[in-house]
């Protein structure tokens, strides 16, 4: 099981480094200067320049600039923002929001989305089912954005049942409503796929087993056709996690919320390169991990599934 | 005089198919008497599993009764309410599933499974529960069981899965057990014991067996009461071995003559040398025509393919990367297939038979060792051309009509890709050929422009042999290709490959798991397990005078193989 | 053996023949044509009612995109400043938005950079995804190793965040790009976030198409691998990736639009769904003006609405497991 562990990790750096080598060249290997570039059209001094250009070792080819950048995100150092803050500070302010906020949505989206889709499955066909298919579509089908500025207008402005806007506190209370906008795609996608699995489970044949051996109609589901079902749910989930930290985006956008998500945006609206690298590592990261993460999770929860 | 135990009248279940029932079961009736088995005998479609679930009410799907009635123990339980049924499930009625791989719960210990049935039954509760699911364990002959109980189901072998579906079944002490197809996944010699152990274990508590079987010759050798089943209907039901001997109705005796199991051996060790003797002769005309073409090179011997000390080691990945653990597949097999006639591979799954025909065809490289053919060593064909004119020679029908046949291909382009692959013939002569071919493997031409899913099992195995042969090949390797039909299919391909043989003179290598379809097609056997070759000889020296213990043990494993026919 | 005289219900019977006549086993039910795969498929598709509601859903939908002007002859960017947020009336049944544009102008003519950047998207990642999940899962060893290993660089990278990195590099070297070079750069972007999707679906059905006994079959017939990959293997693979494909359509026009949201997708000059809900967002802030939001944000859901049912009717039509019962 190390082993596997180990195996994974080494077949991540590739990965990894891959991954950040491409958008580093997507931010950086731009034709003409990129320090004008960054800058748009506003005028820069030639002082600054020089420093800027030191500071990100642009002055040096882009390979090496890209090496030097990995060196020092290595040891925790991601540069400084043009507002001269280290990048490290703004990951780590931002970070623990986006987290807070997508464990919530996640916790949302598993409990509402596999009761419902459980009961969906055992259900088939009726009128339960079919109302649940429908939501899911359209949840699935309306951006994200609409979905979280209707919310926001009806249960933030008019109802005023949640604070409309998060600002500077990042509360529990003040993200419920938007981890509930976060969580909803996800929700929709979290109950069809509990539903399929129930359904496939139900026609199991262990399960008809499970029935031949006397057990009643609540146990059978509950012991075998839920337990079974839930294996590939809890993996999506697992899985989704760095999804909804990275689709944080727009939430936070709507919402004002000063997670990892808004300070990518800004910083590439900004064009602060350094930034923008720094959180798109990250996020890789945490995609990284959370996969290595499910593959764990899906042997500790299926004992067919043995690593080596 | 004691009461029957379970009296099936008219039964009637039909399945819902949009807005009509399309019927499965059609007034089918049968009584078991307490301790008594009592087996239900038929095709896939016959309706026997049908109606045996719906005894317990588990149909699949749409499945629901829509007449007759079944009583049980002296009450109808046609239509129950879901308590009820529930309350006769597992302590009144066992039940044990057909496949042992997929009906435990895969994520769920053995142990807590069989104390599931149980507790849902009243039995025994906790630690006593616990004990007990020890003893049961162990009742139906498990090694081992305290610890086995805490085990997971892929951590069994087919064969102790299927004990541990009898422990369950039997856990409540239920008055009859549905046995549905028990053993019919599992090895041959595995089968006898577990169905030996079924029958001492049932016969010790009492229990009524209502046994499920598509085989005529172990369903006779275990059960007293025979019930023929076909297309939904009892054909015919009686005391096993009077309908054996005598049957009636022309189904059972159409079942009885194709059972290979029972089939008559004297006969058919005449009919198959008649056959070998037509097919030498026209195989070894073919030969020298092909020599003096000189298109391969090599020269007529009467060996066509020869294996020589055939070994395939196959790495796994071990504990840690970078180390990998050797297994040996096949080890060392050396064989010699005679012109014209056909040498059979025998051997239970995991023995290495497979392996070995898919290193004759070439698709696999051997880890060391050769095949020649015609003298050559096909290893040694890397020139394109000499690879082809190789292919062309030896071609392969599978075990499973299903996969064998490529969906999206019709059945007129499934035969002429070999043709166009070798550039053979116009259009028009290729179609020529496939009505040719399609009238040699008795199908009728209007099945060129359809669909493998438009056919049967059987013909699509019809289909695979046709395009087998559309290259005039002189050696067939049929790799389990009669396994996967039903009896009578399977005769009828039987009869097919022989008279094929007789005609064109093909030298087939005949893998098989069942050694007693090897008696009607092969002239020479090679009995193996675990890789090894351990018993090599004519078949008539095998059945007659079988020098090995292995041998022996497969030959006794033979449903049926004990009962005298008096043919 | 117990003694021989049956009991009760246990005589020995014996059906009339007649009753259960013997069927020859080798007859072909020749009254119906012959039917393939597809065509099969096509037949469950048609009695499937929800294919034919995403399907008429679609065929207006692709009207209004090619012709829009048959449903409308205002200009969508002839602006009325005096109807500014005018709501809908009888003669302009969506309404005027800020600028006094005509809603319902705009959401005809905005179909168009939706749908088409949905269907290029799909168009690009299905075609790069199945050939390099065929060859990964075909060939197999390093080829698939070093194909998988790519997928996975592009695949950690997060959809949105990275089209919008992407995108704003694109805005500096390629500024003034106009309607087609707009909607262009978005298809390219998703594409290049979207195709590992595909490749991973493709490798897997290849995999399993793989092992099948026919391809064993063609093996021995003496047929090449290449001809085998597309003979045989492709087209049998093509099932989950149509659905794949048909379902993704939905989630790329999703995506377009989240990007114009963002302020970074579509070019403001174009007229697109994504832009108007985007602009509709300040307009609608006190609750007042819904329908500067709500027409174009409702013609955008039923789009990849319609897609996503025409995708699961699709995946009900072709699925073997659904076929099986």
């Amino acid at each position: 099981m190390w082993w596997y562990v180990g195996k994974r990790l080494l077949q991540a750096i590739p990965v990894v480094l891959g991954a950040t080598l491409l958008i580093y060249a997507m931010v950086f290997l731009q034709p003409g200067d990129p320090i004008l570039a960054l800058f748009g059209e506003k005028p820069v001094s030639e002082s600054v320049k020089a420093e800027l250009e030191a500071q990100y070792n642009l002055d040096q080819p882009f390979i090496i600039q890209w090496l030097l950048f990995l060196g020092g995100a290595l040891t925790g150092d991601f540069g400084l923002s043009f507002s001269g803050q280290p990048v490290a500070d703004l990951i780590g302010r931002a970070f623990p929001v986006t987290l807070k906020l997508a464990l919530m949505a996640l916790v949302i989206e598993a409990v509402l989305g596999i009761i419902a889709g459980f009961y969906a499955g055992l259900r088939r066909g009726k009128i339960f089912d079919s109302t649940m298919l429908v939501v899911s579509l359209l949840v699935i089908a309306v951006p994200i954005f609409v979905l979280g500025f209707m919310l926001q207008l009806v249960f933030g402005v008019q109802l005023q049942w949640a604070p409309a806007t998060v600002g500077g506190d990042a509360s529990f209370q003040r993200l419920i409503l938007p981890a509930v906008v976060l969580g909803l795609v996800s929700f929709a996608y979290v109950l069809r796929l509990t539903r399929t699995s129930v359904v496939e489970n139900l026609g199991a044949d262990h399960v008809r087993t499970a029935r031949a051996k006397g057990l009643s109609e609540t146990e059978v589901n509950r012991k075998h056709v839920l337990r079974n079902s839930l294996i590939p749910v809890v993996t999506f989930l697992g899985a989704d996690l760095g999804t909804l930290m990275a689709g944080a985006i727009v939430t936070e956008g709507i919402f004002n919320i000063p997670g990892i998500g808004n300070l990518a945006y800004q910083a590439v609206l900004r064009g602060e390169g350094p930034t923008v690298v720094s959180v798109v590592t990250i996020m890789v990261l945490v995609y990284v991990v959370m996969s290595l993460l499910v593959d764990l999770l899906y042997a500790a929860l299926d004992p067919r599934i043995r690593y080596a | 005089m004691t009461q029957p135990l379970l009296q099936i009248t008219d039964l009637q279940v039909a399945f819902r198919a949009g807005k009509q029932d399309i019927p499965a079961v059609r007034g089918a009736g049968l009584t078991v008497y307490p301790g008594q088995t009592v087996a239900i005998v038929g095709e896939s479609g016959s309706g026997k599993s049908t109606t045996a679930h719906a005894i317990i009410d588990l149909l699949p799907g749409t499945g629901h009764v829509t007449g007759g009635s079944i009583v049980f123990d002296g009450r109808d339980i046609t239509h129950l309410k879901r308590r009820e049924r529930e309350a006769i499930r597992g302590s009144q009625i066992g039940l044990v599933p057909q496949d042992p791989m997929s009906n435990l719960n895969p994520l769920v210990r053995v142990g807590k499974q069989i104390k599931e049935s149980l507790e849902a039954n009243g039995v025994a509760r906790g630690k006593a529960a616990d004990k007990r699911v020890v003893e049961l364990l162990e009742e139906a002959g498990l090694p081992d069981a305290a610890s086995r109980a805490r085990q997971f189901p892929h951590e069994y072998s087919g064969g102790m899965r299927q004990r541990a579906l009898i422990a369950m079944g039997l856990a409540a002490r239920p008055k009859l057990l549905i046995a549905d197809e028990p053993t019919s996944a599992l090895d041959v010699t595995v089968q006898k014991q577990i169905l030996d152990h079924l029958e001492t274990l049932t016969t010790d508590l009492g229990v009524a067996v209502l046994l499920i079987t598509h085989d005529l010759g172990l369903a006779a050798e275990r059960a007293d009461h025979l019930v023929v089943m076909y297309k939904g209907q009892v054909v015919e039901s009686g005391p096993a071995l009077q309908i054996l001997k005598n049957p009636q109705h022309p189904y059972s005796q159409r079942l009885i003559s194709s059972a290979p199991s029972l089939a008559s051996q004297r006969l058919t060790s005449q009919l198959r040398a008649e056959v070998r003797e037509s097919s030498v002769k026209t195989a070894g005309e073919i030969a020298a025509e092909i020599v003096a073409e000189g298109e391969l090179g090599g020269e007529v011997t009467d060996a066509v393919v020869e294996a020589k000390n055939l070994t395939k080691v196959f790495k796994l990945p071990g504990g840690a990367p970078g180390r990998s653990i050797d297994f040996t597949a096949v080890d060392d097999v050396s064989f010699r297939l005679r012109r014209g006639t056909t040498t059979a591979i025998v051997g239970e799954s995991g023995s290495g038979k497979s392996t070995v025909a898919r290193m004759v065809l070439d698709l696999l490289e051997p880890t060391s060792g050769s095949v020649e053919f015609d003298g050559i060593d096909i290893t040694t064909l890397r020139d394109k051309k000499q690879q082809l004119a190789f292919r062309r020679r030896v071609q392969p029908v599978f075990q499973n009509p299903y996969a064998s046949l490529d969906p999206m291909y019709s059945i007129y382009r499934s035969i002429e890709e070999p043709l166009r692959t070798h550039k053979i013939g116009s259009d028009k002569e290729r179609e020529a050929k496939i009505r040719d071919l399609l009238d040699k493997v008795s199908l009728p031409s209007a099945v060129m422009r359809r669909f493998p899913s438009e056919l049967s099992g059987g013909q699509r195995q019809r289909v695979a042999i046709a395009r087998a042969l559309a290259l005039d090949p002189e050696v067939v390797i049929l790799d389990e290709a009669v396994s996967a039909l039903d009896v009578l299919v399977q005769a009828q391909i039987l009869t097919l490959l022989n008279d094929l043989q007789a005609e064109l003179g093909l030298s087939y290598l005949f893998i098989t798991h069942d050694l007693a379809v090897v008696r009607q097609i092969a002239d020479d056997v090679l009995v193996m397990q675990n890789g090894k070759v351990v018993e090599q000889a004519t078949v008539t020296e095998v059945f007659d005078r079988p020098r090995e213990e292995y041998t022996r043990k497969l030959l006794d494993a033979i449903p049926g193989g004990s009962i005298e026919l008096a043919s | 053996m117990p003694d021989m005289t049956p009991l009760p219900g246990q005589t020995i019977y014996v059906a009339p023949t007649d009753g259960t006549p013997l069927e020859e086993t080798g007859t072909v039910d020749t009254s119906a044509p012959p039917e393939g795969q597809w065509k099969e498929a096509w037949k469950q598709l048609r009695s499937n009612w929800i294919f034919w509601v995403s399907a008429v859903l679609l065929v207006i939908i692709f009207i209004v995109v090619l012709f829009p002007g048959l449903f409308t002859d205002i200009n969508p960017r002839q602006a009325q400043l005096s109807r500014s947020l005018e709501g809908p009336s009888a003669d302009h049944w969506f309404g005027f938005d800020r600028q006094g544009y005509d809603v319902f102008s705009r959401v005809v003519y905005g179909a168009r950079a939706s749908v088409t950047v949905g269907i290029l998207t799909m168009l690009f990642v299905t075609v790069v995804g199945l050939l390099t999940g065929a060859v990964a899962g075909f060939y197999g060893k390093w080829v698939d190793t070093a194909i998988s290993r790519v997928a996975d660089i592009f695949f950690a990278i997060p959809l949105i965040l990275g089209a919008i990195v992407l995108l704003s590099t694109l805005n500096n070297v390629w500024s003034n790009r106009g309607y087609w070079g707009g909607v262009l750069a978005v298809v390219l972007v998703l594409a290049v976030f979207g195709w590992p999707q595909m490749t991973r679906i493709a490798r897997g059905a290849v995999l399993e198409i793989k092992s099948l006994e026919f391809i064993d079959a063609a093996r021995a017939i003496g047929a090449t691998k290449r001809s085998n990959l597309w003979r045989h293997v492709i087209p049998n693979s093509l099932a989950p990736v149509i659905v794949t494909a048909t379902v993704s359509l939905g989630v790329y026009i999703v995506a377009e639009a989240t990007l114009s949201f963002l302020g970074i997708g579509l070019p403001p000059s174009v007229v697109s769904w994504g832009n108007d809900i985007a602009a509709a967002q300040s307009q609608v802030r006190s609750g007042n003006n819904l329908h500067v939001l709500f027409f174009p944000a409702g013609a955008l859901a039923i789009t990849v609405l319609s897609f996503m049912l025409l995708g699961d009717a699709v995946r009900d039509a072709l699925d073997p497991k659904a076929k099986k019962s």
